[in-house]
């Protein structure tokens, strides 16, 4: 396994850095908390549970500021270290099954191809799909954006005199605030992905794509579910929270008037829907009410049927590094006395589509695998992104939607460019997280000290003679200014980290002293 | 051959040291190093944040100091990414684009262009973990990528293979990035410190004495992350062991 959570001696990390003795050998702190001597030898050191860390703050339109949510996360060491743990585990698996398929690259390869040539003739598809769609008698709807959607939606479920939803998870929704306004306008969702579900009881967003509730403990999960489902707060067994669920949801689930799914892929040719969950949820939610409407973003779209061997080859084992998702359900028509509705969604998604550098975003199936690698994610938990969509891929979509309000995430990146290499149609995360910082710097949605930063460093690097003097000044200053001045809140460097012993010279006098003769 | 030596400028303010072993290594093989006095920096922290017109007068300068070599070889993967990937601030001249195309990472420029037997002068008798950055590793290519389904190679172990002595540690997590990030190590500094702790954490349990790497800007994050949380481990460029740095 790859994350000890025990390191061997004279290992310390800033974790065990924090359980130590003070000088005078008696009091003992853990995470900046006191223990008196005896509390510590007679007790757990920790007798409550880590809170969880809450997400970003939303405070309107101003841009989110994702690097102050991530450090609340690292804050809470349990949380951080088991969301890193869990995640690094996926990738893990994932690179198991990659070994598993010789012809991986060129299964990658195949995917970006098709997306490729689907995207690029996306008016046909969607026409095609339509028009075989309509042949198995499903009704068809088309949504401009996120307010049409949940405006059609409402209209299916009032035209059948709704008032409950049973649906499966699916990211489309979630951008369409769908729960929301189904709220404000009287129906019940309920959620039957566990972890979604979950999401939802917590009046939190999901934090990940595929794992909704990644970023929780098990004695998080318990909290909710004493508050909502009246389990009991101090048990917080995985299998009686779970069972505890299956039984408080299952009376919903049959009692529901309609139901409603995702799309993974919307095949041209059958005029068909595929939906692959782990948990059978979509299933009972398509087909245990008599109404099915099924939300699918434009992007969806495959041309054909032989198409999808593709992208279920690469879908779970990207995702979860597992073979295959558990259910892989294929949609075609309502049944006897039922009714299906699909409703297309455009939000955003055609203007995305003409934008030079960013449309291959368009390619994406929503498998996660970029946000399980992405170490910078996997260390700030997806709710300190502020969006609907987090990690990488969340990272070129988002300042789509809103450019100001998201103009912080492409900089929450090192631009390492693990993303793009295990992206399995290939969208070029990294390079495309690179130009969103270009667009937003010529959009002005930046912070001003920056740009003046930035300015500045552009001055001093152009001018040899000033910056040979900023180089001599910077290493007399550390050499010279007592620890205090350099280690402050002001020097971001010094937070966290020790800044470099100035040497005796710098290479350029060097050079001087000993190949100066040379031109 | 005529080589133009580039000292990226946190080389050149506080690890003199990797530019002096470049630069000697590049001698041993016979080679006429240049270091041009008026060079500062290839333009990569203003690009990165996003301030392409920023950098358009350092890439020029660039331009100036390192034209007219047959190549130009710096100890920074990142630096090189820059030039050879991302250097559009200005006019792509005949001039520029050659300056591009000529410039090497050292560790490249000996495995591709100098292509060495051995290192008979180089003795590193510890265990060393190696860092490959992420410029080097998923931009310039300097080894199999985890995350590939591909051949296994790696430059820099062809080259460290061939030093007596040493011995390799491999952590958990070999290509995890360590948070350096260029800004992003001050826009982000608590994931990109907790980031580092993590790296130099991984490595010291696998056992590593040293960290190598071809990439000065993480080893100076490494080292600041691993001296805070008192991880007892060292750091050295890639260029000094195999210029003969005994420790």
């Amino acid at each position: 396994m790859s994350s000890e959570p025990i390191p061997p001696k004279g290992i310390s990390t800033p974790e065990t850095a924090q359980v130590r003795a003070s000088e005078d050998g008696e009091v003992i702190y853990r995470h900046g908390q006191r223990l008196d001597h005896a509390e510590a030898a007679s007790k757990p050191l920790r007798s409550a549970p880590e809170k969880q860390p809450r997400g970003a703050r939303i405070r309107g339109n101003r841009p989110i500021d994702q690097a102050e949510a991530a450090a609340r996360f690292i804050a809470a060491p349990e949380h951080e270290e088991m969301h890193d743990a869990r995640l690094w585990d996926l990738r893990h698996k994932r690179d198991r099954e990659m070994q598993v398929i010789p012809e991986w690259e060129t299964l990658r390869a195949l995917a970006s191809a098709i997306k490729e040539h689907t995207l690029t003739h996306l008016d046909e598809y969607l026409e095609q799909f339509e028009a075989h769609a309509q042949g198995n008698g499903v009704h068809v709807h088309w949504a401009r954006d996120a307010a049409e959607h949940n405006r059609i939606v409402h209209g299916i479920l009032r035209d059948h005199g709704a008032r409950s939803l049973i649906k499966s998870k699916s990211m489309l929704t979630e951008e369409c605030g769908m729960r929301h306004y189904m709220a404000s306008v009287g129906i019940e969702v309920i959620e039957t992905d566990l972890g979604e579900r979950i999401q939802q009881l917590d009046n939190e967003d999901p934090s990940h794509v595929v794992v909704p509730a990644v970023h929780k403990l098990r004695t998080d999960v318990a909290e909710v579910f004493a508050k909502t489902i009246g389990t009991d707060p101090d048990n917080s067994d995985v299998h009686y929270l779970a069972e505890s669920q299956r039984e408080a949801t299952r009376p919903l689930i049959l009692d529901a008037d309609a139901g409603m799914t995702g799309c993974n892929f919307a095949v041209a040719d059958t005029g068909t829907v595929t939906v692959c969950t782990n948990e059978g949820n979509a299933d009972l939610s398509a087909n245990v009410p008599k109404l099915h409407i099924a939300s699918i973003g434009i992007e969806k779209i495959i041309p054909r049927l032989e198409h999808l061997a593709v992208f279920v080859r690469l879908l779970s084992r990207s995702a979860l590094g597992s073979p295959i998702t558990q259910y892989t359900s294929h949609f075609r028509g309502p049944r006897e006395g039922g009714e299906m509705h699909f409703v297309l969604v455009d939000n955003g998604r055609s203007a995305r589509l003409g934008m030079e550098e960013f449309w291959t975003s368009l390619k994406c199936i929503r498998c996660g695998a970029c946000m399980n690698t992405c170490p910078v994610y996997r260390r700030s938990g997806g709710l300190s992104y502020g969006a609907t969509y987090s990690g990488p891929i969340g990272i070129i979509i988002d300042p789509t939607f809103n450019a100001r309000k998201y103009s912080n995430l492409p900089f929450a990146s090192t631009l390492n460019g693990s993303c793009t290499n295990v992206c399995p149609v290939k969208i070029n995360i990294h390079e495309q997280i690179y130009a969103w910082r270009r667009e937003l710097v010529k959009q002005h949605e930046v912070p001003f000290v920056k740009k003046v930063a930035m300015k500045a460093a552009g001055e001093v690097l152009s001018r040899p003679a000033v910056y040979r003097a900023a180089v001599a000044t910077a290493n007399a200053a550390i050499d010279h200014l007592p620890r205090f001045v350099i280690y402050n809140g002001l020097n971001a460097w010094g937070k966290h980290r020790e800044v470099p012993n100035p040497p005796d010279q710098s290479f350029h006098s060097w050079y001087q002293q000993n190949r100066g003769e040379k031109p | 051959m005529r080589i133009g030596l580039f000292i990226p400028c946190y080389i050149d303010a506080f690890f003199p040291k990797v530019g002096i072993a470049t630069l000697e290594l590049l001698e041993r093989f016979g080679y006429d190093v240049t270091y041009p006095r008026d060079q500062t920096c290839c333009g990569q922290p203003m690009a990165n944040s996003g301030f392409n017109a920023e950098c358009a007068a350092t890439e020029a300068l660039f331009v100036r100091n390192f034209s007219g070599f047959d190549y130009v070889v710096a100890p920074s993967g990142s630096c090189v990414h820059h030039v050879r990937d991302n250097f559009d601030a200005i006019e792509q001249t005949d001039e520029v684009r050659a300056v591009r195309a000529r410039t090497y990472e050292i560790v490249e420029f000996l495995h591709d262009i100098v292509k060495p037997e051995a290192f008979p002068w180089a003795k590193f008798p510890h265990r060393v973990g190696l860092h490959n950055s992420c410029g080097t590793l998923r931009r310039l290519r300097h080894a199999k990528a985890s995350e590939l389904r591909e051949p296994f190679f790696s430059k820099p172990l062809d080259l460290l293979s061939k030093v007596e002595g040493i011995e390799f540690v491999t952590p958990a997590r070999p290509d995890e990035c360590c948070g350096f990030g260029g800004t992003f190590s001050v826009f982000e500094e608590r994931v990109s410190s907790k980031m580092g702790y993590d790296k130099v954490s991984d490595h010291a349990k696998a056992g590593a004495e040293y960290i190598v790497s071809a990439d000065t800007s993480c080893l100076m994050h490494q080292q600041g992350c691993a001296e805070r949380i008192g991880v007892p481990i060292k750091f050295i460029h890639i260029a000094q062991i195999l210029n003969g740095a005994s420790a």
